[in-house]
């Protein structure tokens, strides 16, 4: 079965999850479960999202990018979106994101 | 109707209701989708578009349950693959309201953008629902023929 990893990285105040894969439904829970536990322990300053190495997304993509959106903010955290391919910025604006000031 | 044009080809595929089967659908009608000489873009179009419809059956029609879910592609002479994907759940009580942006009934990690993705990424999307019976949804998208094939 597939798995979708992440890979975490720190550096000063920042935690970046470098994502990789496909994002959906079934890859999104696993996402959300260890980006969670990560940011639980670390509650970085700013938890960026790295999409460099994400070659398909569909909404669930979203779901997963506003519920971390939210639980960094719940303790002053922020969020942002990092280096989205083509494909999966069209959805951001879709989504309308542009507004949140995430990229 | 569309009922006399007949497909130049055709594939149906029955799965059950689980959420690993999200990509093997949409690479299957992507695979499918091929013969069209489809650009990349177009196959992403349509790979989003079916992974937002068979992910609403898996989270929404069949929630507490496993069923079996319907997908049938065809396409056509004139560069149009049309995309059914049917699910006998637990159907949706207000289609107008569904495909609004934003509405969800699914908690906080659905966005409610699935029907505005299929809508956005296709050139129509027809949605046909009775609660308690199921939901059927139909996508359709010609894609710019760059040459044509003979057979
Ligand atoms: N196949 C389906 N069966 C039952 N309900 C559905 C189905 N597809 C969509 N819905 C309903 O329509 C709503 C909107 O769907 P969608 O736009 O894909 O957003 P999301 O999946 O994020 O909730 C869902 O929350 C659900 O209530
Ligand atoms: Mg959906």
């Amino acid at each position: 079965m597939p798995v979708m990893p992440v890979i975490f990285e720190t550096s000063d105040c920042e935690l970046t999850a470098l994502l990789q894969g496909e994002i959906d439904h079934h890859t999104a829970a696993e996402l959300r479960e260890e980006i969670d536990r990560a940011v639980d322990i670390l509650k970085p300053e700013v938890l960026v999202l790295d999409f460099s190495r994400v070659g398909f997304m569909d909404s669930s993509g979203i779901g997963l990018i506003m519920g971390r959106f939210q639980n960094v903010r719940s303790y002053g955290g922020s969020l942002r979106v990092a280096n989205p391919p083509p494909t999966v910025a069209r959805m951001m604006r879709l989504a309308g994101m542009g507004r949140l000031g995430v990229l | 109707m569309r009922g006399k044009v007949i497909p130049q080809n055709e594939m149906k595929l029955v799965i059950p209701s689980r959420s690993a089967n999200e990509s093997f659908a949409r690479a299957a009608v992507a695979a499918f989708m091929a013969q069209l000489d489809p650009t990349v873009e177009e196959m992403t179009d349509i790979k989003t578009a079916v992974s937002e419809a068979v992910t609403n059956c898996i989270v929404h029609a069949y929630r507490d349950t496993i069923g079996k879910i319907w997908i049938e592609a065809g396409i056509y002479d004139d560069g149009r693959i049309v995309v059914q994907i049917k699910d006998k759940g637990c159907g949706i009580p207000d289609v107008a309201q569904a495909r609004q942006p934003l509405f969800t009934t699914g908690g906080s990690e659905r966005a409610g953008l699935g029907f505005a993705v299929m809508e956005s990424f296709t050139d129509r999307m027809t949605v046909r629902s009775a609660v308690g019976k199921g939901t059927t949804v139909t996508l359709e998208k010609r894609v710019a023929q760059r040459y044509r094939h003979d057979g």
